[in-house]
C-alpha cells in the first residue's frame, strides 16, 4: 500500500504576542564587597529612616513635617512655606550629586541606596531566610501546594506585611507625631487620611518590594529612562572582559585554559543567577543593568577558586577596556573636567546653603500697603496704614519693635512693640505720618525694621512704599 | 452656561468621549499582537521588529512588554468608565455621585464651620463688652476685621475720605454694642439729598458751608456765616438746630472736627450741592452670628477699651512721645 504522508498545510502567518509574561527571578545570594556595602547602606538608610522619626528636640519631634499649619521642624529650625527655596535647593543639590555620581560611577543609586533596591533587599533577605535560597526556592515553587509550601509562604508574607506597615507607620509619623500616631493606632482612633496613608504607603512597600522588583527598575523607573545619557566614555560600569573572558566554557581546574584555547570564563553561571534583574552581564552592558556589582562578587570568589586573576567582571570603563589603560590612567579619566565641575558646582551650592541657613533669622515679616487713598490730616500731613505680618519662627515668644527708616520726620502713630507666640504668626496695622511736603507726589521708599527687642542680632528690614497723593 | 451652550453640545461631548474611549481600546487590542511568518520548522519566527517602518528604515524593536502592562491599560479603560458613571463627564451626565463644584464648596464651608465653629460660639453667649475683654477674642476680632472690613476702614480701623473712623467716639448711628452690631448684620443706608436748591443761590450755599463751619469753630467767614444761619433751618430737619446730628437718622454731628469728606469749605459746599450717598453693606449672610459678635466686640473695643493697638488722632503727646523714640537715619 502507498503511503502517502499527512503534512500539515502550514499557515504562513501565526499572531504573536507583544507582551510577554514575566519570568520570575531568583536571585542567588551573594556574600562580598559589593554585597557588605549595599548592607551597610541598607543599615544606614533604614536608621535614618525608622529612627529620625523617634527623636525628640526642644520637647517635641526633631523631626516633623507639620502639613496642617504648614511648618517643618528640622532639630532646631522650623521651616515655613517662605523657607520653599530651601527644598528647591535640597533637589538641586539632589539632581547634582544624581549627576555627579552617574558621571563617575553610573547607577550607583540604583544599586546602593534607592529605596526599591533597599526593601527589596530586605524582603529578599526574608525569602531566603524562611524559603531558602535560589534553588531551594525554585523547588518549592515548582512543587505542589503542601501544608509545608503553604506555612513557609504565609510566614514569608506575614513578615513582609509587619516590615511594611512599619515602614507606613514610620512615614506616616513623620506627619503626625509617631507617638501620638503610636496611641492612635492602639486606640484605634487613626483619622482617615492617617490610615490611607499608612495603607498606602505600606501596600506600596510590600507590593513594590515583594512583589515588582525588578519589574519597577525595568519598567517604571523614570530615572532609568534617562540615566544614559549621563554615562560617557570615561564613565565608571559594571563590566565583563569579554576579551579575557571568551571563549568562555567549562574546563578541569588543572588544564592550562590558555593553551586550550579558551577564555578565563568558566561559564559557571553564578553571574546571571545572582543578578537581582536576571540579565547576563556577558552579553555587554544593558539598561536593566541596575550597577549593584554583585555578579563582580559572584565571578571573583570563582576565579578565586579557579586560582585566576579577579576581576574578569569589573568596574571599569570603556576607555580603559578598549585602549588597556593601567588603574592610573583610568582614574584619571574619571575625575574628567565634566566631573570636577559638577563636584565643583555642588560644592558651591552646599556651602551656600549651610551659610546662609547658619545665618537664617527666625523671623518673618511681610508687609502689605492699605489700598485705600492716603490720608491728610488738617495739618497736611500724609498717612499711609501698612498691615506689617510678622512671623516669629522661633520656638519661644517674642516681643519685637517696629520702626520706620528712610523718610525724614516719619513717625509711627501706633505703639511700635509687638508680642508673638512661639512659632506663630500676627498681624499688624501700622500707620506711619509723614510732615508735608518733605516727599514728592507719587510713591515713595521707606523700610520698616523689626527688631527683636531680647536678641540683637534678629531683625528683619522689609521695603515698602509710601504714596504720596496729589 | 446656556448662553453659550445648547443641549447638543452635551450630545456631542459625549459622543466625542466614547469615541475615545473605544478608540483606545482598539488601538491596544490591535497593538497587542504581531503578525509573523512561520519558519520551515512550523514554529513562528522570531519577531525582531514589531514591523512598523517609519522613513524607510526606522523600525520599531520588538521588545516585549510585561503582560501586566496590557492589563493596566485595560484598567484604565475600565477606571475611565467607571469614572464617567460616578462624576460629572460625559456629556451633561451628572453621574451617580452627584458630584458637584458648588456641592463641594457647601461641603468645605460646612466642614470648616463645624471644625472652627465652637471655638467662636462659644464667645455667643458672652456679653459683647465681655467678650472685648478676652485677648483670644480680641485677636479673633482682629483678624475677622482684617479679613472683612479692613478694605474700607483701613487696617487700622480709621477709615479713609468716605469711610467712617471706627477709633474715636463719634458715631453716625451710635457706638453701643447692640447698634454696632445692628450695623454689622444689615448694614447701613446714609443718604443726604442734594440741598443746593434748597438751600438758594451759589452764594447761599457759600454762607451755609460757612455757618457749619463756625458750628465746630473752625476757620470760618463769620460775616457770611450770619447770613448762612437762616438758610441753616433747611439743614436742621435732619442735623438739628444745633447741628449735633441725629443718630436715628444717621446724620452726622457737625459741631465736632470729624468729617467723613472733609472739612474745607469746597468741600462741605459739594456735600450740601450734590448730596451724599454712603453703603455699608448687611453681612448677616457672609458672616455667621459668631462672627458678628466677635467683630462687633473688636469694633466697640477699639474706640472703649483701649486694648486697640491703635492711637487717635488727638493722642499727641503719645505721638511726640514715639516719633522722640524713632531713630530715623540722616
Ligand atoms: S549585571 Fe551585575 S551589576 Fe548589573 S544588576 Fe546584574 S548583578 Fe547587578
Ligand atoms: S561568574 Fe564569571 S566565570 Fe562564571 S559565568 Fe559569570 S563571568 Fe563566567
Amino acid at each position: 500500500m502507498k503511503h502517502i504522508p499527512i503534512i500539515p498545510v502550514p499557515l504562513d502567518e501565526v499572531d504573536l504576542a507583544l507582551f510577554e509574561e514575566r519570568k520570575k527571578i531568583y536571585p542567588r545570594s551573594q556574600k562580598g564587597w559589593f554585597a557588605s556595602w549595599r548592607w551597610v547602606l541598607v543599615v544606614i538608610t533604614q536608621l535614618m529612616f525608622y529612627g529620625t522619626v523617634w527623636l525628640n528636640w526642644n520637647d517635641r519631634q526633631a523631626v516633623l513635617f507639620d502639613l496642617v499649619t504648614r511648618k517643618f521642624y528640622i532639630f532646631g529650625i522650623v521651616f515655613w512655606p517662605q523657607d520653599f527655596i530651601y527644598l528647591a535647593v535640597l533637589l538641586v543639590i539632589s539632581a547634582l550629586s544624581l549627576f555627579l555620581f552617574t558621571a563617575v560611577a553610573g547607577r550607583l543609586f540604583c544599586g546602593y541606596a534607592c529605596p526599591q533596591t533597599v526593601y527589596t533587599q530586605i524582603f529578599l533577605w526574608v525569602e531566603q531566610r524562611v524559603e531558602g535560597d535560589r534553588n531551594a526556592r525554585i523547588k518549592l515553587d515548582a512543587g505542589p501546594l503542601t501544608a509545608r509550601k503553604f506555612s513557609l509562604k504565609f510566614i514569608k508574607h506575614f513578615i513582609w506585611l509587619a516590615i511594611a506597615l512599619w515602614t507606613g507607620f514610620s512615614f506616616v509619623g513623620y506627619f503626625t507625631p509617631i507617638r501620638q500616631l503610636t496611641l492612635e493606632v492602639a486606640g484605634l482612633t487613626l483619622g482617615p487620611w492617617e490610615t490611607f496613608w499608612l495603607l498606602f504607603y505600606g501596600f506600596a512597600t510590600y507590593g513594590n518590594a515583594g512583589w515588582m522588583r525588578e519589574q519597577v527598575c525595568k519598567y517604571m523607573c523614570p530615572y532609568a529612562r534617562f540615566q544614559s545619557a549621563m554615562f560617557d566614555k570615561d564613565t565608571l560600569i559594571v563590566t565583563y572582559d569579554s576579551e579575557r573572558g571568551e571563549p568562555r566554557g567549562s574546563r578541569n581546574k588543572k588544564v592550562d585554559f590558555k593553551a586550550a584555547g579558551l577564555g578565563a570564563c568558566v561559564d559557571c553561571g553564578i553571574c546571571v543567577q545572582v543578578c537581582p534583574t536576571g540579565i547576563d552581564i556577558r552579553n555587554g552592558l544593558q539598561y536593566e543593568c541596575i550597577a549593584c556589582g554583585l555578579c563582580i562578587d559572584g565571578c571573583d570568589q570563582v576565579m578565586d577558586k579557579m586560582g585566576y586573576e579577579r576581576g574578569l567582571i569589573r568596574y571599569t570603563t570603556e576607555h580603559a577596556l578598549v585602549g588597556k589603560l593601567d588603574k592610573q590612567a583610568m582614574w584619571q579619566r574619571v575625575f574628567r573636567l565634566r566631573t570636577l565641575i559638577y563636584a565643583a558646582i555642588l560644592g558651591l551650592i552646599i556651602l551656600a546653603s549651610a551659610v546662609s541657613l547658619y545665618y537664617h533669622v527666625p523671623l518673618k515679616v511681610d508687609v502689605i500697603r492699605d489700598r485705600g487713598q492716603p490720608r491728610i490730616t488738617e495739618a497736611g500731613e500724609i498717612e499711609n496704614v501698612y498691615r506689617l505680618q510678622v512671623m516669629n519662627t522661633q520656638e519661644s515668644p517674642r516681643r519685637y519693635s517696629v520702626r520706620v527708616l528712610g523718610v525724614p520726620g516719619a513717625v509711627i502713630l501706633n505703639n511700635a512693640d509687638i508680642d508673638v507666640k512661639s512659632a506663630t504668626a500676627r498681624a499688624m496695622p501700622v500707620r506711619v505720618r509723614v510732615p508735608p511736603n518733605v516727599l514728592q507726589i507719587g510713591s515713595n521708599r521707606i523700610r520698616f525694621v523689626i527688631q527683636d527687642l531680647d536678641a540683637e542680632d534678629v531683625s528683619v528690614t522689609e521695603k515698602a512704599v509710601f504714596i504720596v497723593p496729589r | 452656561m446656556a448662553d453659550f451652550f445648547n443641549e447638543w453640545w452635551g450630545i456631542g461631548i459625549a459622543i466625542v468621549v466614547a469615541i475615545s474611549i473605544a478608540a483606545c481600546a482598539l488601538l491596544l487590542w490591535s497593538q497587542s499582537k504581531v503578525r509573523v511568518k512561520i519558519g520551515t520548522d512550523g514554529k513562528p519566527l522570531p519577531a525582531e521588529t514589531t514591523g512598523h517602518v517609519w522613513d524607510g528604515n526606522l523600525m520599531e524593536q520588538n521588545n516585549p512588554l510585561p503582560l501586566w502592562w496590557k492589563w493596566l491599560f485595560y484598567l484604565t479603560i475600565v477606571f475611565a468608565i467607571g469614572y464617567l458613571i460616578v462624576y460629572p463627564g460625559f456629556g451633561a451626565r451628572q453621574g451617580s455621585l452627584g458630584w458637584s463644584q458648588v456641592g463641594e464648596y457647601e461641603k468645605e464651608m460646612k466642614d470648616g464651620e463645624a471644625q472652627y465653629g465652637p471655638v467662636f460660639n462659644k464667645f455667643l453667649a458672652m456679653d459683647i463688652k465681655e467678650v472685648a475683654k478676652d485677648p483670644q477674642a480680641h485677636e479673633i476680632g482682629q483678624r475677622l476685621f482684617l479679613n472683612t472690613c479692613s478694605q474700607c476702614h483701613g487696617s487700622d480701623a480709621q477709615g479713609g475720605k468716605g469711610y467712617p473712623n471706627l477709633t474715636d467716639t463719634d458715631w453716625l448711628y451710635g457706638g453701643d454694642p447692640e447698634t454696632i452690631k445692628t450695623t454689622l448684620n444689615e448694614g447701613r443706608h446714609g443718604q443726604m439729598p442734594p440741598m443746593g436748591a434748597v438751600v438758594g443761590t451759589d452764594d447761599d450755599v457759600r454762607n451755609v458751608a460757612n455757618y457749619v463751619l463756625s458750628l465746630s469753630n473752625s476757620a470760618h467767614d463769620p460775616i457770611k456765616a450770619a447770613i448762612g444761619k437762616p438758610k441753616f433751618a433747611a439743614c436742621a430737619a435732619c442735623h438739628g438746630i444745633d447741628g449735633k446730628g441725629n443718630q436715628v437718622l444717621g446724620a452726622p454731628n457737625l459741631s465736632d472736627k470729624i468729617w467723613l469728606y472733609g472739612g474745607d469749605i469746597n468741600t462741605i459746599m459739594e456735600t450740601i450741592n450734590k448730596g451724599r450717598n454712603n453703603q455699608m453693606p448687611a453681612h448677616k449672610d457672609i458672616l455667621t452670628p459668631a462672627k458678628i459678635h466677635l467683630l462687633a466686640a473688636y469694633v466697640w473695643s477699639l474706640s472703649n477699651n483701649g486694648t486697640a493697638a491703635q492711637v487717635s488722632d488727638t493722642d499727641v503727646p503719645a505721638i511726640k512721645q514715639i516719633s522722640a523714640a524713632t531713630t530715623l537715619d540722616k
